[in-house]
């Protein structure tokens, strides 16, 4: 088992983001440092975007996370629905 | 090996012997007295007395620490790419076998440096 | 009207038309003198439409984000000038790291541009050019916004004049420049293990992430945010750094051996020129978010681990001199920092030593090594500096013909010992810093025999204005020096306490906060 990892900076359009993906997956933990936050979880994280839409009350384009985004680790997979980071393969 | 590449590669060595003036490069560090962060480099004549480099050339650049006046040069061990090695102060680094780019050491028993921290 | 309601592309569908399928096979020209530099590397590929895109951004959503994130920078820059942000930062000695950044790192991105401008033109793969090609305009990116931003602080503090200049020619700056243009004279694929691999992936996140969380700490609002905009960059190549290595390890197993040579080497450079950065982190910051060591254990351990171990599965084993650059850690930045105030006569940026407090800070984030081998050393040197004898060392140090640091690494497990390894090479002799620069020399000893070493290009007479005689009655090398590379002498360079810019942020803070 590894840790995957995404780290956001913190400001008002990453909170529902950072919401969304604590809420979805369960055992995620969110260290927080000056003006960022980073977010770990063991093998597997997926970022949904019906989670974030419900939060935002808008339509939300999951690679928006680009403008926001400030690192991450394992192998990416993503659609239009969710974006995943593992170490699977 | 060789660089992996598409054509002959083929480059002077930007420091060979002749591009130092008549000088040649030595390197020197004093063990266990590390406050002097590195080694140092001097451009040096090949018939430079040995002794001039303890007497010369040593002092200027050691001098800031306060070991560097008790050492008794007589004691010394010295080092010549990590072997022991013996200098003649009298005969010239030529003479003492000195060659463009070589690196000696030397040791102070008894000194080791501020509150025998070797810095 | 009947409307014809067609299902939209997913975007994996949207990505491969728009990215797919763009090239062609040559018929005037053979494909392998339009590709020249392909094949030489010995990296085999098959199939250049097996390389998979990890994030499926079309240039029309590239140019949306990134315009995006240039708005909130540009806000903030004119917003940070327009309040004298400067005067926020927690003490002056903090602009000391932003000097070092745009004497050494900007000009890297610069570099990282034209790099990957040239690798994105010699794939012969589409899918590996277009993100090249994506990867070379944000590094321009970050280049302009790191400039401009850092611009404002170069109206009021020294330091920041002559970065240019002094990348090319300086001594502690010759050490990421040989880094880049080391990567930039390999061939594409190296390029990207070099780059693309082994700084963007396995080290990036210990340059920025804990270095830009720190200048927000240190209530830097301006540097935070050009950072932060880089680095929302970086995701995207560290994703492409590690594709280009999945690439190559699935296209044929005789890569793996050559990837895993690249690996080694450029593993042990990078963590070489991130010495200067751990000095950033433990002396720099006045207000500290976390010490090198708990950086490297965070990023380059546990997470440089969970990458090997995956790796695993290909035949790659973790870098050769992992454990050593773990070792490392206790003593990395104090060796570096002892440096710098060593010769900090000949430094754009200004030096000093820890106060009381820090110096425990110290204590207690290295337990194992600050009070026993650096406290005494740190404390002679206050000391010394109080009664007026701040220590100038004036003598050129030996350097490392790899890494061009000086040999101020110790041995592997006796931090009190310089490590010391050599070479003998057509005759001449080259020395190293570690038993890893030293194998990367004797691999490529052709290549390391060409090295720029600043102390031996200022014996040579290389590093003088025109007219200078150094045959002349008291002439001082160190000061010839100093205006060749056009620092102020006092302004510049020299200890922090006295300094010019010590004196103008104390003046300019106390007229921001009464009426003079």
């Amino acid at each position: 088992m590894s840790n995957v990892f995404i780290a956001f900076q913190v400001n008002e359009d990453t909170r529902p983001i950072i919401e969304a993906i604590l809420e979805d997956n369960p055992g995620a933990v969110a260290n927080e440092s000056p003006a960022m936050v980073k977010i770990d979880a063991k093998d597997r994280l997926v970022v949904k975007r019906e989670s974030i839409e419900s939060r935002l009350g808008r339509r939300f384009d999951l690679q928006e996370i680009h403008v926001n985004l400030i690192s991450l680790t394992g192998h990416i997979d993503e659609d239009d629905d969710q974006f995943t980071l593992s170490w699977n393969h | 090996m060789v660089v992996a590449a598409v054509k002959e590669y083929k480059f002077e060595p930007l420091d060979r012997l002749e591009n130092f003036h008549g000088n040649q490069l030595l390197y020197v560090g004093w063990e266990d007295h590390l406050m002097f962060c590195a080694p140092f480099c001097f451009p040096l004549s090949p018939q430079m007395p040995f002794r001039a480099v303890l007497e010369q050339v040593l002092p200027g650049t050691y001098d800031y620490h306060p070991d560097f006046s008790k050492i008794d040069w007589g004691k010394v061990e010295w080092f010549k790419s990590g072997k022991p090695w013996r200098p003649d102060h009298d005969r010239t680094l030529d003479e003492n076998g000195l060659k463009h780019k070589d690196v000696i050491r030397f040791r102070t028993p008894g000194l080791t440096g501020i509150k025998g921290s070797c810095s | 009207m009947d409307m014809q309601v067609k299902k939209k592309l997913g975007l994996k569908e949207r990505y491969a038309h728009m990215t797919r399928g763009l090239d062609w096979e040559t018929s005037y020209q053979p494909m392998d003198k339009v590709f020249p530099y392909v094949k030489y590397e010995g990296i085999k590929i098959h199939d250049w439409d097996k390389w998979e895109d990890p994030f499926r951004l079309t240039m029309d959503a590239y140019w949306k984000y990134q315009g995006e994130k240039e708005k909130k920078l540009y806000a903030i820059i004119d917003a940070f000038a327009q309040n004298n942000g400067h005067l926020g930062v927690t003490d002056a000695r903090y602009i000391n790291a932003l000097k070092l950044f745009i004497q050494g790192v900007s000009p890297l991105e610069y570099m990282a541009h034209r790099g990957f401008a040239h690798v994105g033109r010699q794939f012969a793969g589409i899918g590996p050019r277009v993100a090249c090609q994506m990867q070379a305009v944000d590094e321009l990116r970050h280049a302009q916004t790191q400039i401009h931003t850092i611009s404002n602080y170069n109206k009021y503090y020294n330091g920041f004049h002559n970065w240019r200049h002094w990348h090319d020619n300086v001594w502690y700056l010759s050490v990421p420049k040989s880094f880049f243009d080391d990567a930039m004279t390999a061939g594409p694929f190296e390029f990207m293990v070099a780059i693309g691999f082994s700084f963007e992936y396995v080290l990036t996140n210990l340059l920025f992430v804990p270095f830009m969380s720190g200048a927000a700490y240190n209530s830097d609002m301006s540097t935070v945010t050009f950072g932060f905009s880089a680095q929302s960059d970086e995701a995207r190549h560290m994703t492409l750094g590690l594709e280009v290595i999945k690439f190559m390890l699935e296209q044929d197993p005789d890569n793996v051996p050559i990837v895993q040579r690249w690996i080694d080497k450029w593993f042990w450079r990078g963590t070489r020129v991130l010495s200067l950065v751990a000095t950033m982190m433990d002396y720099m910051l006045p207000k500290r978010v976390m010490s090198w060591k708990e950086a490297w254990e965070i990023y380059a351990e546990q997470n440089g681990g969970a990458l090997f171990n995956d790796l695993a599965r290909y035949g790659i084993r973790p870098p050769k001199a992992f454990a050593d650059a773990c070792e490392a850690k206790d003593h990395l930045s104090h060796q570096l920092w002892g440096t710098l105030y060593n010769y900090g006569a000949a430094t754009a940026i200004h030096t000093w030593m820890p106060g009381t407090e820090e110096m425990d800070w110290l204590s207690a984030k290295y337990p194992e090594s600050f009070d026993k081998y650096y406290r005494p050393r740190f404390e002679f040197w206050a000391e010394e500096a109080k009664k007026g004898n701040r220590f100038y060392n004036k003598t050129l140090p030996m350097l490392c013909t790899t890494c061009q640091i000086p040999l101020l690494f110790t041995e592997p497990g006796d931090p009190t010992k310089i490590c010391y390894r050599e070479s003998d090479y057509n005759g001449d002799k080259y020395h190293f810093c570690s038993d890893h620069c030293k194998e990367i020399f004797d691999h490529e000893p052709e290549k390391y025999v060409q090295s720029w070493l600043p102390v031996h290009q200022i014996y040579q007479g290389h590093c003088f204005k025109p007219g200078t005689d150094p045959t002349a009655e008291g002439f001082d090398p160190l000061a010839a020096v100093i205006e060749y590379y056009g620092m102020n002498f006092g302004r510049d360079n020299l200890d922090f306490e006295g300094s010019e810019d010590q004196k103008n942020f104390e003046t300019w803070r106390g007229e921001a906060t009464r009426n003079a």
